[in-house]
């Protein structure tokens, strides 16, 4: 069983749909890759997957339906989301926003989770009493990703990381998701146009195409093939 | 080349702390603060001059039992909007409900009058807790105009209601402080304070500085600032956001009906169902004067109004008192213009 599995999904805004039947999974460990241009529907995706948007068709995360649940029931279940636009709350401070991120969680002090995410993301350290909202796009970029770690998720879930960021500063993002991947073992799902990134941490990858998946198959696979490279690689 | 590089980055380092300082400052409104603490300054000097410093002192007092009366209903007011984004025009009539009921437990009843209060705050949690719960958590939370229209008929409902029960005669209520006429006051460097006065000041900062902690130190405070800031994200970490906009509806409402009970400590305005649409209505202008969506804006904004108005009533005799109300909202329109989020209020910038 995968960790997470999605069959036959369609979405719609209103009377206009915008996804005709994804099937998709994602196995426990591993790091998955939706490519796709704008407006493919890759957001849609991910905010089906959490039911920010009617859906109709199956979605299982740890062979528990997610169809019907709430927003919040959903992240309380495991599954951390970055939406698009680093969704950064922006009145409170870095230190707050690492809070409430684990808000899931038990426990009453997350002190050493802070120092570690401040070992990961050591601007963020400096501007760790600072309010959010004052922060530069790659920092609330990082702000967002140790954000969501700090709720120990299983499932991790990325919406375009790299949107709006300069490329060095995608570069340091990737190099430290790929740390987060190899060292806390999360599973993610990672939406990206920019296909040679997303394929620089991917194990599996799906390429979609107005609302439907186009292309599937393992990283590799798709790295090499024509099509994929000719639309998304560019040689 | 390096030596020119060296010497930029070292005459930057102070200058960079002294930006962070000032955008800090900005983030408060720093610019709103020091003018309206400027023209401040200026007036009370004038009024000095003008009539003495002891007369002046005495109204100054007099205008921040007011002022914190108004801070504690903006605070109600502006802990709503700034949770739904929406004003809640039944607080007010919610805190003259249950201050009424206060009135049935302490004097009906022969509860303790401070028992009696407690009691009542506590009820109109409840009853706002279970409002929310049926009235407002059914609608979209990012849809303001169909909410707004439930807190107004909200209002309307328990206005009639109060009057159905208590009718408009004025009752007496109990205080909840010493106070004997003509012999309960304390001497401020020469002006007189009445206990009354003080233990409005008192139960006001004591009450602030409880809603701060709660908000502050705690995971519903934290949870309730997290909605505040971005909805979307509070239920992307989980934060269940109907629950967590309840506990806002419930400390407002405990908030309101303590501001209720402490207008009627003052023994010159009496019980009845229309008693609390001027402080109403002064809590608006200093919730907005100060930032309708600021905590700090409500309580800084409460006093200044409350000293507008005894200013105002006291020194400027062609505006006479029957005009106060009318030129305070007159002077907030005009801040408003120069600044209109208020003077704590957050100016929106998007970053992307
Ligand atoms: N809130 C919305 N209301 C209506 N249509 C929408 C909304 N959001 C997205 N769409 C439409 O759905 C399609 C997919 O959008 P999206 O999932 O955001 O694509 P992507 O993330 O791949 O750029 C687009 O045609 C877009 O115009
Ligand atoms: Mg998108």
């Amino acid at each position: 069983m995968s960790l997470l599995e999605i069959g036959g999904l369609t979405a719609s805004y209103g009377p206009v749909q915008v996804l005709h039947g994804i099937d998709l999974h994602v196995e426990e460990g591993e790091v998955a890759v939706v490519l796709g241009a704008n407006g493919a529907g890759k957001t849609t995706t991910i905010r089906s997957i959490c039911q920010m948007v009617s859906t109709k068709g199956s979605i299982t995360f740890q062979g528990q339906s997610l169809t019907g649940k709430s927003t919040s029931e959903i992240a309380r279940m495991g599954v951390a989301h970055v939406p698009q636009g680093r969704g950064t709350f922006a009145d409170l401070t870095v230190v707050e926003n690492l809070e409430v991120g684990a808000f899931r969680r038990k426990e009453k002090n997350f002190s050493s989770d802070y120092d570690f995410w401040f070992g990961i993301f050591p601007r963020l350290a400096e501007r760790r009493a600072q309010l959010a909202g004052s922060l530069s796009g790659g920092e609330q970029q990082m702000l967002a990703v140790a954000r969501a770690m700090m709720s120990k998720p299983t499932l991790l879930l990325l919406d375009e990381p790299s949107l709006g960021l300069a490329p060095i500063i995608v570069q340091d993002l990737f190099q430290r998701l790929r740390t987060i991947k190899d060292e806390q073992g999360v599973t993610m799902l990672v939406v990206e146009q920019n296909a040679s990134l997303a394929f620089s941490i991917a194990n599996r990858a799906y390429v979609l195409e107005a609302g439907a998946i186009a292309l599937s198959g393992s990283a590799d696979e798709l790295k090499n093939d024509d099509a994929v490279r000719k639309a998304y690689l560019g040689y | 080349m390096t030596t020119a590089l060296d010497a930029t980055s070292v005459s930057i380092e102070p200058f960079g702390i002294g930006r962070k300082i000032r955008r800090r400052l900005e983030e408060i409104g720093i610019r709103g603060v020091a003018v309206t603490a400027g023209v401040f300054v200026v007036l009370s000097l004038t009024f000095v001059a003008m009539d003495g410093l002891k007369l002046y002192w005495q109204r100054f007092l007099d205008g921040l039992a007011n002022g914190f009366i108004y801070a504690a209903v903006a605070l109600a007011l502006v802990l709503i909007y700034k949770a739904t984004g929406i004003i809640n025009f039944a607080q007010g009539s919610m805190a003259m409900f249950f201050t009424f009921i206060a009135w049935v437990l302490s004097r009906q009843q022969s509860w303790p009058v401070w028992l009696a209060i407690l009691t009542a705050m506590l009820l109109s949690s409840v009853f706002a807790s279970g409002f929310e719960r049926v009235f407002i958590r059914p609608f979209d939370p990012a849809n303001h105009l169909p909410i707004t229209i439930v807190t107004i008929a909200l209002l309307s409902l328990i206005d009639g209601t109060a009057i159905y029960v208590w009718f408009a005669d004025p009752k007496a209520f109990p205080s909840p402080f010493p106070s004997k006429p003509r012999q309960d006051y304390v001497d401020i460097f020469g002006a007189r304070v009445f206990y009354a006065t003080l233990g409005i000041w008192i139960t006001v900062i004591l009450m602030t500085i409880g809603v701060t902690l709660l908000l502050n130190r705690t995971k519903i405070g934290l949870a309730f600032r997290a909605v505040s800031s971005n909805l979307e994200s509070s239920r992307l970490v989980g934060v269940n956001v109907g629950r967590t906009l309840q506990f806002g509806w419930a400390l407002a409402a405990a908030i309101g009906t303590l501001a209720g009970c402490l207008v009627l400590s003052d023994s010159r305005t009496y019980l009845e169902p229309s008693f609390m649409a001027k402080s109403l209505v002064f809590a608006f202008a200093a919730a907005t004067i100060g930032g309708l969506d600021s905590l700090v804006g409500a309580v800084v904004g409460g006093l200044l109004v409350g000293q507008m108005q005894t200013m105002i009533g006291g020194y400027v005799h062609f505006i006479g008192s029957d005009l106060v109300l009318a030129t305070t909202l007159a002077i907030i329109i005009i801040v408003l213009l120069v600044r209109p989020s208020g003077l704590f209020g957050k100016v929106r910038v998007e970053r992307v």
